[in-house]
């Protein structure tokens, strides 16, 4: 059990913060892919470090709970590690760098390789929740867009992408469909993590601390990536294995390791990558 | 008039637990939970409402309580500090001893569907009694559910509602300490 810091509430926010919160959740959560405005709080973190992420994590946050927090897949990085370590410096809950266990999982910009489970509820770290923001910078337009779900303006974006490159050139924060109704930001995930969204048994949450928006995909709904009958959707990935513990199947990061040009390839998410090197798979460069 | 009635025993945990068993039940629709076990609500409000009404509710948001439960009214001032609206169709939330007239409440605009009513309905019993089918979001396969005391002509009357996605109302069932949820995304047939 963690020492708890004195002097806050449970989980850092306040009551009347976490109930604006929880009915800002329960309306995303009846109408999916829809962005809710609601009054994001100051916190004790810049905007851009997971603040939409960690007040929604705080508003479903109980003491049985198990976190685990993952920035690009990595549960080291600075952004996880301080994030995991404030909510069990605030709220006193057991934290965990394991998949499996964790029954709050809040993630900047990856899903995790492991298949989520009904019991899971994943967290997204969102800076841009608006996916129609850089066709139309008007707030009040893009509400009437989504009103109409007039989405003809990204359809000849992707359009302008095949004619220009053979193909869509997005390759990450890449829209979605959901329930066949509102159009979605994923927020910055690879567009290799986009079929995860489909069907997923676990319940995503989405806060945009900045943009002052919340949103959410049910277990089990449709989301779609945005694509043409003559270009189906093609989620990429860089053609290695894994230099650590061989996945040919996961999602990868270049890393470069000298100044000759040498390069490693190695997972993003760095559980599923120490649980297979646990299991005994090797890659070439362990 | 004095309250005598307490609220949650620990006003932050309890209210936790209360918010994260509806939000599964909005997530999961027609999976039922078990809230507000030892909440000693007003005696014509069930434990499952109260607890619901204690998580959600409070002087941001409207609530219209119906006149059956005129003797929760206080109870909620107290607890909620909200002052009850006399006017159904404004209200954010709407405590009902039976299913209103979804018509006659906020189901939100075009551009702002989140701006509608959340009805906490009282029902005799569920799990047991009439049988819906229900698919939507949050159901991988059709799903049945069973509740006692929702109206004959429940079924219509939810399709004209769901008809109107992704405006419309969005329902909490209570009967005792349990409580299940229905949003507006879902379609329901049988009954």
């Amino acid at each position: 059990m963690n020492e708890i810091l004195q002097g806050y509430n449970f989980a850092y926010l306040d009551e009347q913060t976490k109930r604006m919160l929880r009915r800002a959740l329960l309306k995303a959560v009846a109408i999916p892919g829809h962005q809710i405005p609601f009054g994001s709080r100051e916190m004790p973190l810049p905007y851009g470090w997971g603040t939409g992420g960690i007040q929604v994590t705080a508003a479903v946050l109980g003491p049985n709970d198990v976190l685990k927090v993952i920035d690009q897949g990595a549960d080291d990085t600075t952004n996880a590690v301080s994030i995991r370590r404030f909510f069990a410096k605030t709220a006193g809950v057991a934290t965990t760098t394991d998949t499996a266990t964790a029954t709050i999982i809040q993630t900047r910009h990856r899903i995790p390789e492991f298949p989520l489970s009904e019991n899971q509820i994943l967290v997204y770290q969102v800076p841009q929740p608006e996916p129609l923001s850089k066709l139309e910078p008007s707030r009040g337009e893009t509400r009437r867009m989504h009103a109409l779900a007039e989405y003809g303006s990204m359809h000849v974006r992707l359009y302008e992408d095949i004619t220009r490159f053979g193909h869509v050139a997005i390759s990450y924060d890449y829209p979605v469909m959901v329930g066949g109704r509102y159009l979605m930001a994923p927020s910055p995930i690879p567009a290799f993590d986009n079929p995860k969204l489909h069907m997923m048994p676990a319940l995503q949450l989405f806060g945009a601390g900045r943009e002052k928006r919340i949103y959410a995909i049910p277990p089990y709904t449709n989301v779609r990536s945005l694509d043409f009958d003559d270009h189906p959707f093609c989620a990429g990935r860089a053609p290695h294995p894994c230099g650590l513990c061989g996945s040919e199947t996961s999602y990868l990061d270049e890393v470069v390791v000298d100044n000759k040009g040498g390069r490693l390839f190695v997972c993003s998410d760095t559980d599923y990558c120490e649980t297979r090197r646990a299991a005994g798979h090797v890659g070439a460069d362990a | 008039m004095p309250v005598a009635l307490v609220g949650f025993a620990d006003p932050v945990l309890d209210a936790q637990a209360c918010f994260r068993a509806v939000l599964d039940a909005m997530a999961r629709p027609g999976s039922i939970h078990q809230v507000g076990g030892t909440l000693v609500a007003p005696a014509s409000l069930c434990p499952a409402a109260a607890a619901v009404v204690l998580a959600l509710v409070d002087g941001e948001t409207s609530i219209f309580i119906d006149p059956a439960f005129a003797d929760a009214a206080d109870w909620v001032r107290f607890h909620c500090g909200v002052a009850p609206t006399p006017d159904a169709s404004v209200a954010a939330f709407v405590l009902a001893p039976d299913l209103p007239d979804l018509r006659s409440l906020s189901c939100g605009s075009d551009e702002g569907p989140e701006d509608s009513a959340t009805v906490i309905v009282q029902v005799a019993a569920l799990g047991e009694g009439a049988v819906y089918t229900m698919m939507g979001p949050g159901l991988q396969y059709p799903r049945t559910f069973r509740a006692t005391g929702l109206p004959v002509d429940f079924v219509a009357r939810w399709a004209e509602n769901h008809k109107l996605f992704p405006r419309g109302i969005d329902l909490i069932l209570c009967a005792g300490d349990r409580l299940a949820a229905l949003p507006r995304s879902l379609s329901i047939t049988g009954g």
